[in-house]
């Protein structure tokens, strides 16, 4: 079995420790783990980003999250997947998301994680709005990040 | 029915959440939609480019076609954006 660990925290996360705690549960000791950290930008289509504030549907993404980590393990020989996402209101240069995966071998680790990453992008219910000046912006979603999860069917 | 709505459709719909009784013309989600809208301005507004907007039903996400129940809870919500 595939260990999955997924998290949906206002807390912030410490790299060391996530990654850590995901070795442990692995049942084998994986020879290769990989992992992605995204942070907050400060500039956005060129304007000065103050804060990033990220909403989501509980439950729902909690859900998404599994479901891309169990795909993730079908296409991989994964040991296991962990996603870490944050919401509420971040500063510039904060952590928002965590995706690491292990396996026996590099390449199944980094090419799961990139998966996941992809499919997150895409698929898990969340929602970022910059502010700029003293204005609440939505972000719009991007055409890149559609075709980033398409290549993988 | 349970709606919830995200992100600026929550805005722009005023509200986070709505309870309905499941009018009896309203088979699927673009009935949902059609109903919605003639609610008030509000939701017309909202709902006004349906091309922009996901729909989710019991957590999962759906499409324009697919038929809904008193008991569901559906969300709507614009394309996602974490990462």
């Amino acid at each position: 079995m595939v260990r999955v660990i997924v998290r949906v925290q206002k807390e912030n996360f410490i790299l060391q420790n996530e990654i850590d705690n995901l070795k442990s549960i692995c049942k084998e000791i994986p020879g290769a783990l990989s992992s992605f950290v995204g942070y907050v930008r400060d500039f956005s289509n060129g304007k000065k980003i103050s804060t990033l504030t990220i909403e989501h549907y509980p439950g729902m993404t909690e859900k998404m999250l599994t479901d891309i980590s169990k795909n993730a393990s079908q296409k991989w020989p994964l040991l296991g997947t962990l996603i870490i996402h944050r919401f509420g209101t971040l500063n510039v240069n904060d952590q928002i998301v965590l995706a690491a995966s292990a396996s026996i071998h590099r390449k199944a680790a980094f090419e799961a994680t990139e998966y996941m990453m992809d499919y997150l992008k895409t698929s898990a219910p969340f929602w970022k709005s910059e502010r700029v000046n003293k204005d609440n912006v939505w972000v719009e979603a991007k055409l890149d990040d559609e075709l980033a999860k398409d290549r993988w069917k | 029915m349970k709606i919830l709505y995200f992100s600026w459709l929550k805005e722009k719909v005023g509200k986070s959440l709505e309870e309905i009784e499941k009018p009896n013309e309203v088979h699927n989600i673009k009935d949902l939609i059609g109903f919605l809208k003639n609610s008030s301005t509000k939701h017309q507004n909202a709902f006004k480019y349906p091309k922009s907007i996901k729909v989710a039903v019991n957590k999962e996400f759906a499409d324009f076609e697919t038929l809904i129940n008193e008991k569901d809870e559906i969300a709507f919500f614009p394309p996602v954006t974490g990462g």
